[in-house]
C-alpha cells in the first residue's frame, strides 16, 4: 500500500480538466493502457462533475494500490456536500438525469474493477480502484 | 489464450491481409468479426484499440499525430461502450419484466375466471381477450338459488397492469356480496362505495350489470356509465338499446342508480359489450356502431358462444390481428 500521488481540489468546471490531467498522468506513469487511461479519466470526470454540480466544493485523490502482483490506481472523490438520499436508485441502470447514456455512477462502477459508495448528510465519499493488466 | 487475445490476432491478421488485397471476402469476416465482439459484450472503445494494436504492427511508422489521433477516437468511443453496456442490461432486465408480467396474467386469469351458467331456459356465450398481457376487462356470472343469473360487464378505462389491479379489486368486492343480493341497482350502489374509497384518482371504471329472472323471462339491469348494451329482437330482427342513466363507479360517493327492465321474448339475443367492441379502429376511423351490429347479425342465428366466437374473429382479422383495446363480447340468448 503505497501513499497519495495526487489531489484536485474541485470546486470550478474548469477543475474537472485538472482532475483528468492529474489522473492521466498517474495512470500513465502505472502503466495503464490508452483504452484504460481514456476509461479512468471518464470516470474521474464524472465524479468530478458531481462535485461540482451538486456541491460547494470536494476533493479528488489519488493513490497507487498494490495487490503483489497487481498494481492499481484508487481514486477517492469526497465532498462535504448535502449527500445522496437514495443510493440504490441512483445506482440503477437508467436513474440518471442524463437518461440512458449509461454515464454517472453506475458508468464509474462499470469502468472500474471495484466501486464503493458511502453517502450521509455530512457528504459523499465514492472509492474506485483499476487494476493495470 | 483468452478470447479477445484470439480475436486481436484475428482482426490483424484480417486487416493486413485486407490492406494487401482489398478483397470483398474479408470485408465480409470483418462483419462477422463484429458480430461476435457483440455477442461477447466487446464494447466499441475495445475495437477502435484493437485496430490501433494491429495498425501499430502492420505499419510500424505510423506518425506521431495519426497516434495521437486514435487517444482521440478512443476517448470519444468510451461514452459509447458505457451507453451500450447500459443497453445490455436494460434489455435483460426488459426480459425479466416481460416474462413477470406473463406470469401475473396468467394468475389474473386464473383469479378472474367465471364460470358460464349452463342453464336449460337461456345461452350465454362469452369472448374476453386483452389487447395487451393482461386484461382490464372483467365479466362475471352469479347463480342464485332459484337459478336466476346475475352477469357483470365492466371496463377500467386505462390498461394494462394497472387496469388488471383494479379489475382483481372489484372482482373481491363482488365476491363479498351474497347471491341473494344480486340486484343491479344494489350491486353497483355498493361498488360504487368499494372503488371511491379504494381506487385512486383518475382511474375509473364503467360496468353494466345484469339480472336474468329466468321465471319470467325479464332482464333488469343498471349501468354505471357504460357502453350501450342492445337486445336484437328475434320476431322483428331489430336492435333495441338497453342503456341506463349513471355516473362511472368512483367518481362520486353518494350515487344511486337507475335500474330499467326488458322483456325477454323467445329467442331474443341480449349482446352485452365492452368499448374494445364498439371502438374497434380500422384505418384509423373508428367503425360505426351500426357496423357492429350488423356482424353481431350476421352471426345471430348461430349458438351463443357460436355467436360472439364469430364476431371476435370478423373483427381481430379487421384490424390486422392486432388489438387495440381489450375486447368482452357477452351474450344471451333465449332459448324456447
Ligand atoms: N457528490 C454528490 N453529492 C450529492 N449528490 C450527488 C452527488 N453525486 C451524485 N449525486 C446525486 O445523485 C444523482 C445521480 O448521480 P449520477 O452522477 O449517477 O447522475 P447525474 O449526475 O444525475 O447524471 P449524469 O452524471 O449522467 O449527467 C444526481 O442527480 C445527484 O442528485
Ligand atoms: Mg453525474
Amino acid at each position: 500500500m503505497k501513499g497519495t500521488l495526487s489531489s484536485v481540489v474541485i470546486k470550478q468546471e474548469w477543475d474537472i480538466v485538472g482532475a483528468r490531467q492529474a489522473g492521466r498522468q498517474v495512470s500513465q506513469d502505472l502503466g495503464f493502457g490508452s483504452v484504460d487511461q481514456a476509461r479512468i479519466a471518464t470516470a474521474i470526470s464524472e465524479l468530478a462533475r458531481n462535485i461540482y454540480l451538486y456541491t460547494e466544493e470536494g476533493e479528488i485523490t489519488f493513490e497507487e494500490v498494490r495487490d503483489i502482483p497487481k498494481v492499481g490506481l484508487k481514486i477517492i472523490a469526497q465532498d462535504q456536500g448535502p449527500g445522496i438520499k437514495d443510493l440504490s436508485a441512483v445506482m440503477r441502470d437508467g436513474y440518471s438525469t442524463s437518461g440512458g447514456l449509461g454515464a454517472g455512477l453506475p458508468g464509474v462502477k462499470r469502468l472500474m474493477d471495484h466501486f464503493d459508495l458511502e453517502s450521509d448528510e455530512n457528504g459523499t465519499k465514492v472509492t474506485a480502484i483499476k487494476w493495470a493488466r | 489464450m483468452s478470447s479477445i487475445e484470439s480475436d486481436m490476432q484475428n482482426y490483424k491478421e484480417l486487416l493486413s491481409q485486407y490492406l494487401q488485397t482489398r478483397d470483398e471476402a474479408i470485408l465480409y469476416q470483418a462483419e462477422q468479426f463484429s458480430k461476435q465482439s457483440i455477442q461477447q459484450n466487446i464494447s466499441p472503445d475495445e475495437i477502435v484499440n484493437v485496430h490501433y494494436e494491429a495498425l501499430e504492427e502492420v505499419m510500424p511508422n505510423m506518425g506521431e499525430r495519426v497516434r495521437d489521433s486514435f487517444q482521440f477516437l478512443i476517448e470519444t468511443m468510451i461514452a459509447y461502450g458505457l451507453a451500450y453496456q447500459e443497453h445490455q442490461v436494460l434489455r435483460e432486465k426488459q426480459i425479466e419484466l416481460r416474462s413477470e408480467i406473463g406470469v401475473a396474467a396468467n394468475m389474473q386469469e386464473t383469479l378472474l375466471k367465471t364460470t358460464v351458467p349452463s342453464d336449460e331456459k337461456v345461452d350465454i356465450g362469452v369472448k374476453s381477450v386483452p389487447a395487451k398481457e393482461m386484461n382490464g376487462d372483467y365479466h362475471h356470472f352469479i347463480k342464485d338459488e332459484d337459478g336466476n343469473i346475475g352477469i357483470a360487464i365492466a371496463d377500467v378505462i386505462g390498461k394494462g397492469v394497472p387496469a388488471a389491479f383494479c379489475m382483481s379489486m372489484i372482482k373481491f368486492a363482488m365476491e363479498s356480496f351474497s347471491e341473494n343480493e344480486i340486484n343491479p341497482q344494489r350491486v353497483l350502489d355498493s361498488l360504487n362505495r368499494v372503488v371511491g374509497r379504494n381506487v385512486e384518482e383518475g382511474m375509473f371504471v364503467t360496468m353494466f350489470y345484469g339480472f336474468y329472472d329466468t321465471t319470467d323471462h325479464q332482464f333488469y339491469y343498471s349501468s354505471a356509465g357504460h357502453e350501450p348494451c342492445y337486445i336484437l329482437r328475434y320476431d322483428t330482427g331489430e336492435f333495441e338499446e338497453i342503456d341506463a342513466k349513471g355516473l362511472l363507479l368512483g367518481v362520486s360517493g353518494e350515487v344511486s342508480y337507475e335500474e330499467r327492465q326488458v322483456d325477454v321474448r323467445s329467442g331474443d339475443l341480449i349482446i352485452l359489450l365492452t368499448d374494445g367492441v364498439t371502438e374497434c379502429r380500422v384505418d384509423g376511423r373508428f367503425i360505426e356502431q351500426e357496423e357492429v351490429l350488423d356482424i353481431i347479425n350476421q352471426f345471430a342465428h348461430l349458438d351463443a358462444q357460436g355467436i360472439v366466437e364469430g364476431v371476435f374473429k370478423y373483427f381481430e382479422r379487421l384490424q390486422d390481428f392486432q388489438l387495440r383495446d381489450d375486447f368482452t363480447l357477452l351474450v344471451i340468448k333465449r332459448k324456447d
